[in-house]
């Protein structure tokens, strides 16, 4: 695409500091959270076996525990036990307590009842009969359990980054987020080796004759608490505040790397996810995050933005972005997606994730509240000229400006909508517009310079310099690479932001990024 | 040696064991023998505690069952499963350690006592570090028994020892089982479905059903003196066969004519049965076996001869 390109190889050799270590922590988090699975569900499963009652209730439970979706379990572990590694490893280990209990209760109760009712007639005890005779003949129904389980963790370990644990997640979400394949893949490759390999070695540990099996039964738990070892937990921060980013902001020019390099901000740094992010920071976990100057949690959480005195943030004015064969197919769309231009400027956008993201009320109410307000409002025509397909990013903001704009075109033209909301990041959302999956998306011109044309940080710093100049940028090179047009922008500039909570930068009489640093600085 | 007195077991409502009692002698060999469902596993069973019975008590040496600790208990009775039961991951040699290492013994005892115990059974001693599923379905059982035997418990259940070979394996572990002296010494109880099999090996025969125990007796008992219509049935098929099995040489001694010994013949000692005696005759012109008796009596009888005293036997036990 430009200059910068480089080849995966290139960029796995330039972070392979960062690639190794993310490798070693994402096999510790697999095996720590696998060891305490051990540990639990063995003895848990064998229990079971002997309470056959409590089976159903046990199985049970740990079926349930499966079916969550491991970003929602990651969630529900934010408020017990905060971010971290902590509730990453709480976590996996739930993920893999189902196949180890279930595999230890069928393997045991699989052992052929003439060779147990033999160990009982020669007058071996319970606890005999356990360790010598059950649990060595269901020992490779248990080792396929744990294969299961392994290979679940190491896939669900990738999520582990969004709450700050550390792990192969941290380059493929960041890649997402940045549009940077080489990232995506320098995760995601090594994260599915570890599987494969993982797999395969205890797939042989499976095979394994009882003659050997002794060994393997000693040498087991001393090879997995030595991958247990791996994860070397993050020092915890020697210095007064920690600062919480996203993977996206980690990676990014106008991110992390700006702080750096244009204020010198040193400061301890984990990365997370921006859905618990602010949370975060309102619980004192973090004191600085990463955010959007227009995000309803911002006000919800008392929050407050330092300002960026030396300007590293480029303008985010957002606008729809629509492919230029869509225009020409329906010439009253571009019409009808300007009505929107100008009407919606940083405060009000604030009050409308606000009301999303705090008070829950459902975008389409929002939506159509605001359009009422604006006398924007037009019931539906019930058209059928074709269907205009929406696109949104997964977070609040776009979810309401996909509707407002649905509801624009159900009311202005004679086209149907169909929307297709909640696409993972930006590079997810881009694909999807340039591969005819959608139609249009609302855009931000600093993504647009940013992530997905990569403008050379010289370009960056020529276009960024006012609000226009880099809307100009962004339309014409997407014109000419991608002919898709950008249309007026909406109004608001959803910018890059530090934030702090109101009450601690009172407190620390921290007002700008530079007082942050030079308060980081003091010793 | 064994009393086994008023025993029932209930399972829920069935009746699987309903009041069966019977004494087993010391060195005796009783064989439970029944249809499928009878009880006579679930007795069998009770007797070393793998089930615990409804009512009833079971003495063995005179000292009830119940009052000592199971695993103990089952330490000194050697057990015999139909699907031999052998642990998959042991090698043979530690199958039949199982019990010497539960009683702590030494390596060396073990050892002594595992390669004796495989010389008697017509097992090679290179068959030790295998695996029993390498080992054919004969030589599966005779490791099962060794298990049994290890310890040299006075006490072997069997729970249809035999249940799982083909015909020709059974007869031939038939054949040694009568000879090895190790089982002449205990006391027996075992379990059959097949009547061949009972007459064959049992000195004496509960047979079962229902959960009750309908006759009990020697083989010779059962087949002439039947207390009921169900026992003649039971004994029906083959029944020249199974008279053959339960008639001894000493119950015909006295219909056998007195005739010098002949060197060249075959011998048998007069508690053989008439089956392995007719058995061994391959039909010469003028061919004869020599029977001994208390080892200065002894008789040389022809094939005929022996069947003429058959039939005077039978007619004598049809008039009793």
């Amino acid at each position: 695409m430009n200059e910068q390109q480089q080849t995966l190889w290139q960029f796995m050799q330039q972070q392979s500091g960062k690639l190794q270590e993310q490798t070693l922590q994402h096999i510790g988090l697999t095996f720590i959270s696998l060891c305490i699975a051990v540990l639990v569900g063995l003895p848990l499963g064998i229990f079971i076996v002997r309470k056959k009652q409590l089976s159903g209730l046990v199985l049970g439970i740990a079926g349930v525990l499966q079916t969550i979706p491991s970003i929602a379990l990651l969630g529900f572990m934010i408020p017990l036990l905060g971010i971290g590694p902590k509730p990453a490893i709480v976590a996996l280990l739930l993920y893999a307590l189902l196949p180890i209990i279930r595999n230890t209760y069928t393997g045991i109760l699989g052992v052929d009842t003439a060779v147990k009712e033999a160990a009982v007639a020669m007058g071996m005890s319970k606890w005999q009969i356990l360790f010598k005779v059950e649990l060595p003949l269901a020992m490779p129904v248990i080792f396929a359990g744990i294969r299961t389980a392994t290979v679940i963790n190491v896939g669900v370990a990738t999520l582990a980054s969004l709450i700050a644990a550390g792990g192969l997640g941290e380059f493929i979400f960041g890649g997402i987020s940045l549009n940077n394949t080489n990232m995506i893949l320098a995760g995601a490759i090594p994260s599915a080796l570890l599987a494969i390999i993982f797999d395969l070695l205890l797939s042989m540990v499976q095979k394994i004759s009882f003659k050997k099996l002794k060994r393997v039964v000693y040498v087991f738990p001393v090879l997995l608490i030595l991958l247990c070892l791996f994860y070397i937990v993050p020092a915890k921060s020697e210095g007064k505040l920690t600062a919480g980013f996203t993977p996206e902001f980690m990676g990014r020019q106008d991110g992390d790397l700006g702080l750096r390099s244009k204020y010198g901000l040193k400061i301890h740094t984990i990365v997370i996810s921006d859905a618990v992010m602010y949370k975060a920071a309102f619980e004192k976990h973090l004191d600085v995050i990463s955010g959007y100057s227009t995000d309803g949690r911002l006000k919800a959480y008392d929050l407050v933005v330092l300002d960026d005195d030396k300007h590293i943030f480029p303008p985010y004015y957002a606008a729809p972005i629509v492919r230029d064969d869509i225009l020409k197919k329906f010439p009253d769309l571009e019409p009808t997606l300007n009505l929107l231009a100008g009407k919606i400027n940083d405060s009000v956008m604030t009050v409308l994730n606000y009301r999303t993201d705090y008070l829950h009320q459902s975008p389409e109410r929002v939506a159509k509240d605001f359009l009422v307000a604006n006398k924007l409002w037009r019931a539906e025509r019930g058209g059928s000229d074709g269907v205009v397909r929406i696109g949104s990013k997964i977070f609040g903001e776009q979810y309401i400006l996909a509707n407002i704009y649905s509801m624009l075109i159900k009311g202005y033209t004679d086209h149907d909508v169909s929307t297709k909301t909640g696409l993972g990041g930006t590079k997810i959302c881009f694909d999807a517009l340039t591969n005819n999956q959608i139609d249009f998306y609302p855009e931000y011109t600093g993504t647009g310079l940013l992530a997905i044309l990569q403008a050379s940080p010289k370009t960056v710093n020529e276009v960024t310099v006012n609000r226009d100049s880099t809307y100009n940028y962004v339309q014409r090179q997407f014109e000419s690479k991608y002919q898709i047009k950008w249309l007026k922008p909406i109004g608001f500039n959803n910018a890059y932001a530090l934030m702090m909570r109101q009450q601690q930068a009172k407190q620390l009489g921290i007002k700008t990024i530079s007082n942050l640093k030079q308060f980081l600085d003091k010793k | 040696m064994i009393k086994v007195d008023n025993v029932s077991k209930h399972f829920g409502g069935v009746k699987a064991v309903d009041g069966v009692s019977f004494d087993v002698a010391d060195q005796e060999n009783l064989i439970l023998l029944g249809t499928s469902g009878c009880g006579k596993t679930t007795t069998l069973k009770m007797i070393n505690r793998l089930i615990e019975p409804t009512s009833g008590a079971i003495y063995i040496d005179g000292k009830n069952i119940m009052e000592q600790p199971p695993e103990a208990l089952r330490r000194g009775i050697g057990y015999v499963l139909q699907n031999n039961g052998l642990f998959p991951h042991h090698t043979v040699a530690q199958n039949i350690a199982v019990v010497p290492n539960l009683l702590k013994w030494d390596k060396q005892k073990t050892e002594k006592r595992t390669a004796e115990l495989m010389e008697k059974l017509h097992l090679d001693a290179s068959y030790l570090d295998v695996y029993p599923n390498e080992l054919s379905g004969g030589q599966q059982q005779r490791i099962g028994l060794a298990r049994a035997l290890v310890s040299d418990p006075p006490v072997l259940l069997m729970d249809e020892p035999f249940g799982a070979l083909d015909n020709v394996t059974r007869s031939k572990i038939h054949a040694e089982f009568k000879a090895l002296d190790e089982l002449k010494r205990k006391t027996i109880i075992m379990v059959t479905h097949d009547v061949q099999e009972a007459f064959e090996l049992g000195d004496r025969i509960c047979l079962m059903d229902k959960g009750k125990i309908i006759q009990s007796g020697t083989p010779a008992q059962l087949l002439f003196n039947p207390v009921n219509d169900f026992v003649k049935d039971f004994l029906k098929h083959q029944r020249l066969q199974l008279e053959f099995k339960a008639i001894k040489l000493t119950d015909l001694w006295e219909l056998l004519p007195e005739l010098n010994k002949e060197a060249k013949a075959s011998s048998f000692n007069a508690g053989s049965n008439l089956w392995e005696t007719l058995e061994s005759f391959k039909f010469n012109n003028g061919e004869t076996v020599n029977i001994s008796k208390d080892q200065n009596e002894s008789k040389t009888v022809s094939f005929e001869q022996l069947m003429s005293a058959f039939y005077h036997y039978k007619n004598h036990q049809a008039h009793e």
